[in-house]
C-alpha cells in the first residue's frame, strides 16, 4: 500500500470529486456502534432562501438525508479487530442509511477513535522568496519542519498548522498575501499507529466504499461539541466513547492536543457483568436504566430485578440495589477521569487561558457523572451535545453522536492540513528545471 | 362440510407469513451478505434503477406485441380493426357533408361549378379532398379564386370570385370575353350578345388588353362610331371606325396618338369626313388618306384656279 501521507493527498481529490456529486456518507466507527449518516451537498445558494436564519457556521449548505445505527462488531478500543465482522457492520449501517436517503453512496468519510494518537508539536520556518507569502513559502515553510521520531509503523493522521508567525508578529491565522521576511509555523502533527488505520481503509474498500477522508473522532467531537468561543479561548472535549475516552484540546479554532484513553463504557459494562454475574447485554442495559455515579439514600431502596435464564428461581430471581450497581461503577468512571487529569496535567491544559471542559459521548450520559468530572477534573464541567445540522433526526442528537455530527462539519469545512499545500520545490524534480531556466536567465 | 372446515384450517397456517424462524439461542443477523448488499447498492444507482423500472416494462410490452404481431392473421386482424373504428368515427353525422353552397358566381358559373364538383352526398369530411375539389374550381376559366370550407351543418362552401369580361376578343375560333388580366372567361355565340363590351381582334390582342381599354377610354367622343380595335402585328393598334374608317396607332404612347386625334376630331370633325385612313404611326408626319371619291374632289378644287386649298398636306404649328 502507498503511505498514508500520499493517501490523504488522494483522499483530499476524492473528497472534492463527492462534493461535486453532491453525495457523501458519513462513518463513525465507534467500539458500541457504528453510525452512517448520509449528507446531500445543494452548494450555498439554498441557505440564502430561508430568511431570518444566518449562514449558521457554514453547516447550511449540506443536509442530513439518510442515518443509520447499528451495534458495532469486531471493533475494540476504537481498532478493527475482526475485519469480516466489522465490514458487516459497516454494510448494515450503509445498507440502512442508503435505504433511508433512497440514493447510492460511493464515498465515505470515516472517523475512529483508537489506534493510540500521539500529539507532537513542529516548528518549522523559512525566507519569504517573494515579496509577499504565497503557497510556495507555506509549502517550503511546513517542508522545513523537522520531524520528530513518531515511532515504527506510525503514520501521520492529522498535520495541521496552528499558528502562523512573520516576522515579529505572531498568531497569524493566514499568513498568504502578507509582506514579510522570514516565516514560521507551529504545526501539531497527530500520529497514529499505521497498520490499524490501514486495516481500517481495507474494510472500507472490500464493502466498495471509496474513503474520502480519515479523522481522529476526538478531533471531530471536538468540532462539534465545543462552541466558539470554547475553541477560541481554549477547552478540552472529552469524549467518552465505548472502548476509548478521547480527549482534545482545542485553542484558538485549532485542536492542539489529542490522545485517547483506552478505557470506555464498556469496561464499566463488563465491571458490572463481573461483579453482578449477569451477562453483558443485560449489565448494558441495567446501566443505562440505573446507572450513575453518585449515590442517594433513595437507590438503596430501588431495587433492580438483574434475572437469568438458567431454570434456578433463586438464581433468576436476583435483585441488586441501585447503590450496588453505582458503587461497581464509579470507581471505573474515577479511573478513566484521572487517567483524563493525568493527560491533562502532562500536555499543560493548566496553561490555557480558558479551561473549560466539555464532556460529551455516550459514557457522559452517566446521571451525575459533570459533579464527578469536575471534582476530580477540578475545573467547570459541562455536558456537551453536538451542534444541530440541518435535517439531522431527533434520535441522532445526543451525546452519543458527536463524532458522526463533527464529521459532517468536518466533511463541509476541512481543516488545512499539511498535505493540502504545494511540496516545496527543492524536493521535486522542478529543481532541475528551475536550474536549467536560471541558468538561461543568468548567461543570456 | 366437516371435510371442508378440516381443509380450511390446514391451509391458514401456510397462507400466514410466520416470522423467520431462527435457531434458538442465537441472535438474527442483522447485517446483510456481501451480494445483497453489492444488489441493494445497484438498485439504488439511479441510471440502474430506470432503466429496470421504465425500460423493463417498456420492454416486456414491445416484445409481447412483437410476438403477437409476428402473426399475419393477427396484423390483418388488427389493421381491420383499426379501420373499422376508423370508419365509425368517420360516418358520424357531425362529420357527413350534405348540400354545397356556391357564393359569389353567377348563374351559368354555377352551373358550371355544380358540374365541374359534383360529390356523391352525403360524404364524410374526411374523405373530401379540399385542395383537388378546389384545384378543379379555380381551373374553370371564369373563376380567378376559391375558397372551400366545410361549413357547421354539413354544408360545403365555395366561395368563388369571378372573373369580370371588360372586353370581346374576335378569334379565329369566335368569340371570347376575357377580363382585365387576359384572361379569357367564356365565349359568346355572337358580337350581339354582349354590346355592352368593346371589341378588340388580332394576334395577341389579349396580352394588351390595358392598352386597348386605355384606348377606348380615350376614344369615348367617338365611342359610337368606334368599331373596335385590331392588334396589328402583335405590337401596335389599329383602331376600326364604323365606314372602315381606320385610325393607324403607333407601337409606343398609342393613347397620346389617339387624344391627338381625338382633338383634330372636335376641332375640324375630321374623323366625320369621307377619310378611309388616318396614320399616326410617324408621330411627325400624321397621314390621311382619302376616299377615292374625295380624292377626286380635292383634285378637282385643286386644279381649279382661284382655288386656295393645297394639294399639299396641310402643315402643322408645332
Amino acid at each position: 500500500m502507498r503511505p498514508l501521507y500520499e493517501t490523504q493527498r488522494l483522499m483530499r481529490g476524492i473528497r472534492r470529486a463527492a462534493l461535486q456529486r453532491g453525495v457523501i456518507a458519513i462513518l463513525d466507527l465507534g467500539t458500541s456502534k457504528t453510525a452512517c449518516l448520509v449528507l446531500r451537498f445543494d452548494g450555498p445558494q439554498r441557505s440564502q432562501a430561508v430568511d431570518g436564519v444566518g449562514p449558521m457556521a457554514g453547516q447550511s449548505q449540506f443536509k442530513v438525508i439518510g442515518h443509520a445505527v447499528t451495534r458495532s462488531r469486531g471493533v475494540r478500543f476504537g481498532e478493527v479487530d475482526s475485519m469480516g465482522e466489522t465490514e458487516r457492520a459497516i454494510r448494515t449501517a450503509v445498507q440502512a442509511a442508503q435505504k433511508d436517503a433512497q440514493v447510492r453512496v460511493d464515498h465515505v468519510i470515516v472517523c475512529f477513535s483508537g489506534a493510540r494518537p500521539e500529539s507532537h508539536g513542529l516548528f518549522g520556518e523559512a525566507e519569504v522568496e517573494g515579496p509577499t507569502v504565497d503557497g510556495w513559502d507555506i509549502g517550503r515553510v511546513l517542508g522545513s519542519c523537522d520531524v520528530p521520531a513518531i515511532g515504527p509503523e506510525r503514520e501521520v493522521l492529522h498535520a495541521q498548522p496552528v499558528n502562523w508567525s512573520l516576522d515579529h508578529r505572531t498568531g497569524l491565522a493566514d499568513p498568504r498575501g502578507q509582506v514579510g521576511q522570514r516565516l514560521a509555523s507551529d504545526l501539531h502533527l497527530l500520529a497514529v499507529d499505521g497498520p490499524a488505520v490501514e486495516t481500517l481503509l481495507l474494510c472500507l474498500k472490500r464493502c466498495d466504499l471509496e474513503c474520502a477522508g480519515i479523522a481522529s473522532s476526538a478531533y471531530v467531537s471536538g468540532i462539534a461539541s465545543l462552541v466558539e468561543d470554547e475553541q477560541e479561548l481554549g477547552a478540552v472535549c472529552i469524549d467518552m466513547g465505548g472502548g476509548t475516552t478521547g480527549l482534545s484540546v482545542f485553542m484558538r479554532k485549532h485542536m492542539i492536543y489529542a490522545e485517547s484513553i483506552r478505557m470506555g463504557g464498556e469496561h464499566v459494562t463488563s465491571d458490572i457483568s463481573m461483579g453482578l454475574q449477569i451477562p453483558m447485554a443485560m449489565a448494558e442495559r441495567i446501566k443505562t436504566l440505573y446507572g450513575g455515579v453518585v449515590a442517594t439514600g433513595k437507590d438503596d431502596r430501588e431495587l433492580i430485578p438483574i434475572g437469568g435464564d438458567t431454570g434456578d428461581w433463586e438464581h433468576d430471581r436476583r435483585v441488586v440495589s441501585r447503590t450496588e450497581l453505582i458503587g461497581i461503577m464509579r470507581p471505573r468512571v474515577e479511573e478513566i477521569l484521572e487517567e483524563v487529569r493525568a493527560r491533562l496535567d502532562h500536555a499543560g491544559f493548566d496553561q490555557l487561558p480558558s479551561q473549560s471542559i466539555v464532556l460529551t459521548g455516550g459514557g457522559s450520559q452517566i446521571p451525575g457523572l459533570d459533579g464527578l468530572a469536575a471534582r476530580i477534573l477540578g475545573r467547570k464541567v459541562r455536558l456537551g451535545r453536538p451542534l444541530r445540522v440541518q435535517g439531522l433526526p431527533k434520535a441522532a442528537t445526543g451525546a452519543a453522536f458527536s463524532a458522526a455530527v463533527g464529521l459532517t462539519l468536518f466533511a463541509a469545512h476541512p481543516q488545512d492540513e499539511w498535505w493540502d499545500f504545494e511540496i516545496p520545490s527543492d524536493r521535486q524534480s522542478s529543481r532541475s528545471l528551475r536550474r536549467a531556466v536560471k541558468w538561461f536567465k543568468d548567461n543570456w | 362440510m366437516r371435510t371442508l372446515i378440516l381443509l380450511w384450517r390446514l391451509t391458514i397456517p401456510s397462507l400466514v407469513k410466520g416470522p423467520a424462524t431462527t435457531v434458538p439461542g442465537t441472535r438474527r443477523d442483522p447485517a446483510p451478505s456481501l451480494w445483497s448488499y453489492r444488489y441493494q447498492r445497484l438498485m439504488l444507482t439511479p441510471l440502474y434503477r430506470r432503466l429496470l423500472h421504465i425500460g423493463g416494462p417498456v420492454g416486456l410490452v414491445l416484445l409481447v406485441s412483437a410476438l403477437w404481431l409476428s402473426s399475419a392473421d393477427h396484423r390483418a386482424a388488427l389493421s381491420a380493426r383499426i379501420e373499422a373504428v376508423k370508419d365509425a368515427v368517420q360516418e358520424r353525422p357531425e362529420f357527413m357533408v350534405t348540400s354545397v353552397e356556391i357564393v359569389g358566381a353567377d348563374r351559368a358559373l354555377t352551373a358550371a361549378i355544380r358540374e365541374v364538383a359534383r360529390i356523391r352526398m352525403p360524404v364524410s369530411s374526411f374523405d373530401l379532398d379540399l385542395d383537388a375539389l378546389r384545384l378543379k374550381v379555380t381551373d374553370l376559366t371564369a373563376v380567378r379564386s376559391a375558397q372551400l370550407r366545410v361549413k357547421p351543418g354539413g354544408a360545403l362552401e365555395i366561395a368563388v370570385v369571378q372573373r369580370v369580361p371588360v372586353a370581346v376578343w374576335r378569334y379565329a375560333d369566335g368569340l371570347r370575353l376575357i377580363d382585365a388580366e387576359g384572361v379569357m372567361t367564356g365565349m359568346i355565340a355572337d358580337r350581339a350578345d354582349r354590346t355592352d363590351l368593346p371589341l378588340i381582334a388580332g394576334d395577341g390582342a389579349k396580352d394588351a388588353i390595358d392598352e386597348a381599354l386605355a384606348l377606348f377610354a380615350a376614344a369615348a367622343p367617338v365611342a359610337p362610331r368606334v368599331r373596335g380595335l385590331v392588334r396589328m402585328g402583335q405590337r401596335r393598334w389599329d383602331m376600326v371606325l364604323d365606314n372602315d374608317q381606320r385610325i393607324l396607332l403607333p407601337s409606343e404612347e398609342p393613347v397620346l396618338a389617339l387624344e391627338r386625334v381625338m382633338a383634330l376630331h372636335q376641332a375640324q370633325e375630321m374623323l366625320d369626313r369621307d377619310l378611309a385612313v388616318v396614320d399616326l404611326r410617324l408621330g411627325d408626319r400624321p397621314t390621311l388618306r382619302l376616299n377615292p371619291p374625295a380624292l377626286a374632289t380635292l383634285r378637282a378644287a385643286a386644279a381649279s384656279p382661284g382655288s386656295s386649298t393645297a394639294a399639299a398636306p396641310i402643315p402643322e404649328d408645332h
